[in-house]
């Protein structure tokens, strides 16, 4: 029983790492179809975001409530990937539309500059760069409209832009001076701590439940829903699901296509920054954090189906289960005398990396049977 | 009064030169039909029209509006309702939301407004029966109803109707017809119609047709001799 329930939990912690790593992805490449490999640096930023949002919180002025940094994190972790996620989208990828290739090599090249730019630029001038961004994108969904198409609106614009630069520059400046951890450039990992009320775990029925796992299932679970709701209820949503079935028609029928595109691209890249924030929990963050996801991410909306959510929900938990029964060699557990040639190959497959090997390796096989993955689109109009 | 006015407008696929100075009016509360045979142009001229093909040169004005430079969502929301060549129904979502979708060509979108007319279901009852159903479930037939509700819900001024009875049995095509005398009777919408049956040919005020991407004989359908007929329908 013990071992079940054990084992359980592992499978679904892990499960809900890779599942709120992929649920940006199974928007943004589910249903958009845009094959993004910088969404693993999407999720870096945002576990840098966390880490930046930590160090603010430890200034004297907000100290008292340290213990709610996390908090605050998710919301703008989301936003400054999101922000980036838009800027990426306005820039290169909506020329790309409809070449797959190009636009993997095109993002591949993104990912890269991205982690670049952690490298070599200071954290504080990278918030600064972020709030620069922020406030010049929504400026003009603030500013009275008469002024924006008035006649002197390229003015307006420019203005808005340049007012949100020296805001940047600002911010950016004030915290290379408060907080001298993000005054310079580094290459290395930092470690975000977890505030006291995350450490330790809780004791239920002898067993013991580390608090951060536990926090990261609730983001999930949240994501989750969060997404579904908006996905299938609200007029967005709605928008966002005819357009990416039927472009064109879409338009004819006067869906702002652009805005849809944008609009979906910023959600997908905001669910990158939360879960940005849950990899920070986990361990060490460095330039390289996004690289060891991306790979896990793509294979968890695959196998769950492209453009299907609950098949990527499902994907990710089975994921998850499996790493951890080969992962943590439950197999001996279970099954003591097993013969001697089975145990040294379960044993052999008992490690993190081996695992996921392994998994990967099924999937693959799994994919030959089932190419459209657990969860394949279904109807009349699939084939068209 | 002029609804749309179309004006020497050459459209190209790539380098192939499809439309050749083509002029075309279409008056208000006026059934207009478009004739010739396949490979012509017809499709090109009312993609030219909604927006999805971008013509090299001439003009489009709708309403006293130039519409040249505006994407095919402006253009719906100007009042221009556009029923494809293969109904273009979005597949995965409900015969519902796809209606719904349709009042996007309205001031403030669906945002704004939420409630689906019921002349809809009065011009094809059977919508109203298979509301939860995937749209994409639908056969052909009701596929086209469901595209022209679809357009309708946005209150067009101008339909722009592709072929609605290809491939569909003829009692549906019955419906169909009657469908689109009644909304020109009772809501006053102008129609541009591309459409090979004979019969539905007749039911227009005036029709073009199309040889070789021009424009090469108009008129009254009253003045459609079998001359006529015969050279552009392929009957």
């Amino acid at each position: 029983m013990q071992l079940l329930f054990e084992s359980l939990f592992n499978g679904v912690a892990i499960g809900s790492v890779l599942l709120v790593a992929a649920l940006g992805l199974a928007i943004v490449f589910g249903l958009m179809g845009v094959i993004n490999l910088a969404h693993g640096e999407l999720i870096m930023l945002g576990a840098y975001t966390t880490y930046v949002v930590q160090l603010i919180f430890k200034l004297p002025a907000l100290q008292p409530v340290y213990n709610l940094y996390v908090l605050v994190a998710i919301p703008i972790a989301f936003i400054t990937s999101g922000v980036v996620g838009i800027l990426l989208e306005r820039t290169v990828i909506r020329r790309l539309y409809g070449s797959p290739l190009e636009t993997l090599l095109a993002t591949w090249g993104v990912s890269l500059i991205l982690q670049q730019f952690v490298r070599s630029v200071p954290l504080a001038q990278a918030a600064g760069v972020v709030l620069a961004l922020v406030l010049g994108f929504s400026l003009p969904l603030v500013l009275p409209q008469d002024l924006l198409q008035g006649p002197r609106s390229r003015w307006v614009r420019a203005g808005s832009w340049g007012v949100s630069a020296l805001a940047g520059v600002l911010f950016g400046s004030v915290l290379a001076s408060q907080i001298s951890k993000i005054a310079r450039a580094t290459s290395r990992n930092v470690d975000v701590t977890a505030p006291k009320w995350m450490r330790g775990g809780i004791e239920f029925m002898d067993l013991t439940f580390p608090v951060p796992r536990l926090v990261i299932i609730v983001i999930t679970i949240l994501a989750v829903v969060g997404v579904t709701w908006f996905l299938n209820r609200s007029v967005w949503g709605m928008r966002i699901r005819a357009v990416t079935q039927n472009r064109e028609m879409s338009d004819c029928l006067g869906i702002p296509t652009d805005t849809v595109d944008v609009l979906t691209f910023g959600i997908g890249s905001g669910l990158a920054g939360i879960a940005g924030v849950a990899v920070s929990l986990l361990g060490s963050v460095g330039p390289n954090v996004g690289t060891s996801y991306i790979v896990g991410c793509f294979m968890v909306v695959v196998l769950g189906g492209v453009g299907n959510l609950l098949g990527t929900v499902i994907a990710s938990f089975a994921i998850g289960l499996l790493t951890d029964l080969i992962g943590a060699g439950r197999l001996l557990t279970i099954w003591p005398d097993m013969p001697a040639p089975l145990e040294s190959t379960v044993q052999f497959f008992a490690t993190t990396s081996m695992a996921q090997v392994l998994v990967f390796a099924l999937i693959v096989v799994f994919l030959q049977f089932r190419p459209a993955g657990l969860f394949p689109q279904k109807g009349r109009m699939v084939e068209a | 009064m002029e609804q749309l006015e179309i004006r020497a407008l050459n459209t190209y696929y790539g380098e192939s030169h499809i439309l050749r100075d083509v002029d075309l009016t279409v008056n208000s509360g006026e059934m207009v039909c478009l004739i010739g045979r396949n490979g012509v142009g017809k499709t090109t001229l009312l993609k030219s029209i909604i927006g999805l093909l971008k013509p090299r040169s001439g003009q489009i004005n709708f309403a006293e509006q130039c519409l040249d430079r505006q994407p095919p969502h402006q253009r719906a929301r100007a009042g221009v309702g556009y029923v494809p060549q293969g109904r273009e129904i979005i597949p995965q979502l409900t015969v519902e939301e796809n209606l719904l979708l349709g009042l996007e060509a309205r001031p403030g979108g669906m945002g704004r407004q939420k409630r689906i007319d019921p002349f809809v279901y009065e011009l094809f009852p059977i919508l109203r029966d298979f509301l939860p159903r995937k749209g994409g479930d639908l056969s052909g037939g009701q596929q086209q109803q469901l595209a022209i509700a679809r357009a309708l819900m946005g209150k067009p001024s101008l339909l722009l109707l592709d072929e609605p009875t290809e491939g569909i049995q003829p009692n549906i095509v019955q419906d169909i017809e009657q469908a689109v005398r009644r909304i020109i009777r009772e809501q006053g919408i102008s129609v541009l119609l591309v459409e090979q049956h004979l019969h539905f040919v007749r039911q227009a005020d005036r029709y073009y047709a199309m040889q070789r991407g021009g424009i090469v004989a108009s008129g009254p359908t009253t003045e459609l001799s079998q001359d006529v007929v015969e050279k552009f329908l392929s009957v």
